[in-house]
């Protein structure tokens, strides 16, 4: 129900988003304190410390966009920490179950990434005062983006871990640029789609009731599906390929409305994937495991997703508890197979919980994407919300046999500083976006952040 | 562009709509069936992490779970070593636990039945681990002792039943095995033991005693007589039967000897009782070709033959072939061509007998305990069938005491003891001497065991010796640590 008093001064939610973040710090520090009751019958000693911090990191950030975003959608940071916060939880409980403890925990370092991750939102959420700037940095991203992708390829930088080429180490540190790719592309796909939608949209044939595009339009697809191939067949990474011609094409979609981009999309797919298929016995291996992960010859090949089905299983509808269960048993149990070793020890109601949490975080996003006024903006925010949900349904998908298993990181959950990075600018950016989405109209349209958009608009079409 | 969008959410509300389904058929749908598979090491490890129930035989525990500090908190192990190997099978980590009640009786044992529900519920209030229910054997120690003593080192099986109830008193198979180091937590020595087990050319892990089946030879006899008398071809023990040197068989070549190469009696007859004391074949051949195939197969069933029977161990079904012509009836009424029978059915073909004609099924578990103590099931007697009127049961009791008192089976006499019994020497190969088998009870005028006993290749060919040598001694041995 919206009222004219509400239109003219919509409530900022900024109190609700407090709450609903009380609420999910006190489910992660429940969950926390019930792994260190079950495993070692005591309540952590740095309790007190920790639990400070992970509380004050959220208040923050509340405080942040409170400050900068007043009018940001008050689910989506709430929900966030409870999906970091639980992956924390998972990752602290396999160091507890393999006898890592304080700084040799991969939970320590996971925890530093969560500052480091808060600390890029509200980088981004001080730094970037309109979304709309972002449109002046579109090929600068497409170029940063295909540097991070190709960085991989560089020999004596890429390492090659579980098969797949996707991975960059720089001394200590590891990295998967694909993650920040994402985001980059994203804002690419968007900067460039909200300047040739026009034209890719209306011009060409109709066929069988769709209207095909002309061939001289066919270049950015086909540029996108040569990129997702070189992922392919460089990487060998089906997952990254898929995650990113998916998201191209559901931009491309959602900027042009023509259904024919699916089709086309998904033709050139299923080509890459035939493909793929006859030429890399990798491929196949993964399509024979997840077809039957339980023959004889399936568990001689490898037998992760067999023990991470089993794991489910074994958790059942309630789930063993947390720090009852046996998560660790599976391979990859706190990045690849995070999903399961939750669901174990939650049980179907708790996967069912988190499961529910992504959507209602990609609904929100799609939400936002539908508020937003510009063009831009919203192509921006469907990308985002799109790249969030498909990658979790690519990942979890593939641990729980709806599609092969391709290696992805669980956005939030999952161990690894690049995603949680990448995933907390994605945050940062959806809130952003969803602060201009809500925010009431300015009296007068001679704000800055207008003339920064007019400026852009010009600059674009000079590039033309 | 927010009609896209808005279909776009569709999209991702059905990618999500795919996982919940997924995660449901895997967590709720498939997860019993996930759990049950025999590579998945977490339902192992799970079942290691409870305390498993006892196998409990006459209250000494022959299996049982013992704490200790290892990652598997509880070591399974067999107190009484081999003795009870083929009934308890094994529980190791390193193979599962494939055969005897380990396997069976699992989910009583693990914890995880549904009869347990009620307890598991509790138990998940008050946060304890459901303990797995204790099973209470119908086995006597002393018969079970007795048979293993009495067996030594032959190949063969024992079973004896109580014929009133059809509770299993002894179930003894040769070669045994030690389920200890198998079920050892040391993963490489259990693993060379189980090598070892498969690979023994004896088998020694199969339970003999309901496992392997064998020809009965002229033990099946009694069931030939059973079904003569049951049919009218005979009225009495003392009706008068063909008993030539030579019973010549239509429509083939191949006549049915006596092992002895005489007459069984003057004028090529004898009668029946005579007949059984001396195991005469041409009579009971003569008894099958009057009778034809499907009547003697019709009075096998009523003992049970081709019943798959769940004691809970899985009993091998016995059979009588079907549309047997004439020779071949005749050859199958002394319990040679293709009649297979396991040792346990020939125990209840005697426990039958012995019981007024009433064959009881057989159980193996008295009683299932919880934790707690709390009985969830009993062993009840139960009628399989009535196999043969009373009176048939009378005359054939009257005839199988005279086997013992004056014919082939006097080694199992039991002083101031009426032992019914029959002999048995049952060819199977050619180039191996034949199997002895004694099927007996006692006291025939008030049964309280009745036994089977098979030694493989332990007779002598052309001879039933073999059954009244061999096998008859371990009858007795059996029957008496049961009567005394």
């Amino acid at each position: 129900m919206i009222t004219t008093v509400e239109t003219l001064h919509p409530p900022t939610r900024r109190g609700l988003e407090l709450v609903l973040l009380i609420i999910a710090v006190a489910i992660v520090l429940l969950a926390w304190v019930t792994v260190d009751l079950n495993r070692n019958g005591t309540v952590p000693a740095n309790i007190v410390p920790v639990a400070g911090g992970f509380a004050a990191l959220a208040l923050i950030v509340h405080l942040v966009v409170r400050w900068r975003a007043a009018y940001a959608d008050p689910v989506l940071l709430p929900i966030v920490v409870v999906l970091n916060g639980l992956g924390l939880v998972m990752i602290h409980r396999l160091d507890l179950a393999r006898g890592r403890l304080g700084v040799d925990g991969d939970a320590y370092r996971q925890l530093i990434w969560t500052t480091l991750g808060v600390v890029l939102a509200i980088v981004v959420i001080i730094g970037l005062r309109d979304h709309r700037l972002l449109r002046r940095y579109t090929f600068i991203s497409l170029a940063v983006g295909i540097v991070l992708l190709l960085l991989p390829l560089v020999p004596g930088l890429g390492r090659t871990v579980n098969g797949s080429r996707i991975w960059i180490s720089l001394g200590p540190f590891s990295f998967q640029p694909g993650e920040f790719a994402k985001v980059a592309l994203t804002i690419f796909f968007a900067g460039y789609l909200v300047q040739t939608r026009d034209v890719l949209s209306l011009a060409g044939k109709k066929v069988l009731g769709f209207t095909f595009p002309r061939g001289r339009d066919l270049g950015p697809i086909l540029v996108a599906w040569v990129l997702a191939l070189l992922i392919l067949v460089f990487q060998k990474d089906l997952g990254s390929a898929l995650l990113f011609f998916g998201l191209f094409v559901a931009m491309l979609y959602v900027a042009t409305e023509r259904v024919s981009w699916i089709v086309i999309g998904l033709l050139l797919f299923a080509l890459a994937v035939a493909f793929a298929l006859s030429s890399f016995a990798h491929f196949q291996v993964r399509v024979d495991l997840w077809l039957d992960p339980f023959s004889p010859s399936s568990l001689a090949m490898s037998d992760q997703l067999a023990k991470g089905l089993w794991g489910m299983a074994a958790g059942g509808l309630t789930g063993s508890g947390l720090g009852a269960g046996r998560p660790w048993m599976t391979p990859f149990a706190e990045s690849d197979f995070i999903f399961p070793s939750l669901a174990e020890e939650l049980g179907l109601v708790g996967a069912v919980g988190i499961i529910i949490l992504y959507l209602i975080f990609c609904q929100r996003g799609v939400r936002t994407a539908l508020g937003v006024r510009d063009g831009f903006g919203k192509l921006l925010a469907i990308g985002l919300s799109f790249s969030v949900a498909f990658q979790m349904f690519i990942v979890t998908g593939g641990v729980t046999r709806v599609i092969p298993l391709t290696g992805l990181t669980t956005p939030f959950m999952s161990l690894g500083g690049s995603s949680l990075l990448a995933n907390w600018m994605i945050l940062a950016l959806l809130l952003r976006i969803s602060d201009q989405a809500r925010r009431p109209l300015p009296p007068a349209s001679d704000t800055p952040a207008a003339d920064a958009a007019a400026a852009d608009v010009t600059q674009v079409v000079k590039l033309r | 562009m927010n009609t896209p969008i808005r279909r776009l959410s569709v999209l991702i509300a059905a990618l999500f709509a795919a996982l919940l389904v997924a995660s449901t058929m895997v967590q709720f749908v498939q997860a019993k069936s996930l759990d049950a598979m025999a590579a998945n090491k977490r339902t192992l490890l799970d079942n290691y992490s409870r305390e498993r129930g006892a196998i409990v035989v006459a209250d000494q525990n022959i299996a049982e779970s013992v704490k200790v500090s290892d990652q598997y908190e509880w070591l399974r192990t067999y107190p009484q070593g081999k003795l009870y190997s083929q009934i308890t099978g094994f529980y190791s980590y390193a193979v599962g636990n494939p055969y005897g009640l380990e396997h069976v009786s699992d989910d009583l044992l693990s914890g995880g039945s549904d009869s347990l529900f009620v307890r598991r519920v509790t138990d998940l209030l008050t946060g304890r681990q459901t303990a797995g229910a204790t099973l209470d054997l119908t086995i006597d120690p002393k018969a079970q002792a007795a048979a293993d003593q009495a067996l030594g080192n032959s190949r063969g099986a024992v079973v004896a039943l109580d014929p009133q109830t059809g509770a299993v008193l002894a179930m003894v198979s040769h070669p045994q095995y030690d389920p200890n180091p198998i079920s050892s937590h040391d993963l490489k020595k259990a693993a060379t033991a189980w090598d070892a087990l498969r690979a023994d050319p004896n088998k020694a892990f199969l339970n003999r005693g309901i496992s392997e089946l064998y020809p009965p030879g002229s033990t099946f006899k009694v069931v030939t007589a059973a079904a003569a008398l049951e049919n009218g071809i005979v009225t009495d023990e003392n009706s008068v039967v063909p008993g030539p040197a030579t019973l010549d068989l239509p429509l083939t070549d191949t006549n049915l000897p006596n092992e002895t190469g005489l007459p069984c009696g003057p004028n090529n007859q004898t009668t029946l009782i005579h007949a059984m004391e001396i195991s005469c074949n041409t009579a009971f051949g003569s008894l099958g070709l009057d009778l034809g195939g499907e009547k003697l197969r019709a009075q096998a069933a009523k003992f049970g033959f081709g019943d798959s029977l769940q004691i809970p161990l899985r009993v091998t079904p016995s059979s009588v072939p079907a549309e047997l012509n004439a020779p071949q009836a005749a050859q199958s009424a002394i319990g040679q061509y293709d009649v297979l029978t396991t040792p346990l059915q020939m125990a209840m073909v005697a426990a039958g007998i012995a019981n007024g004609g009433r064959v009881m099924t057989p159980y193996l578990i008295q009683s299932v305990r919880t934790a707690g103590l709390d009985v969830i099931e009993t062993g009840k007697p139960s009628e399989l069938s009535q196999a043969v009127s009373a009176r048939t049961a009378q005359i054939i009791t009257t005839m199988m005491v005279a086997v013992v008192d004056k014919g082939s089976g006097a080694r199992a006499q039991i002083s101031g003891v009426a032992v019914a019994g029959k002999t048995g020497t049952a060819q199977h190969d050619p180039d191996k001497p034949p199997h002895a088998w004694f099927i007996s009870f006692a006291p025939a005028d008030n049964p309280k065991v009745a036994v089977a006993v098979v030694v493989e290749d332990g007779g002598v060919t052309g001879s039933e010796i073999g059954g009244g040598r061999v096998a008859a001694p371990i009858a007795r041995a059996v029957m008496e640590a049961v009567l005394r």
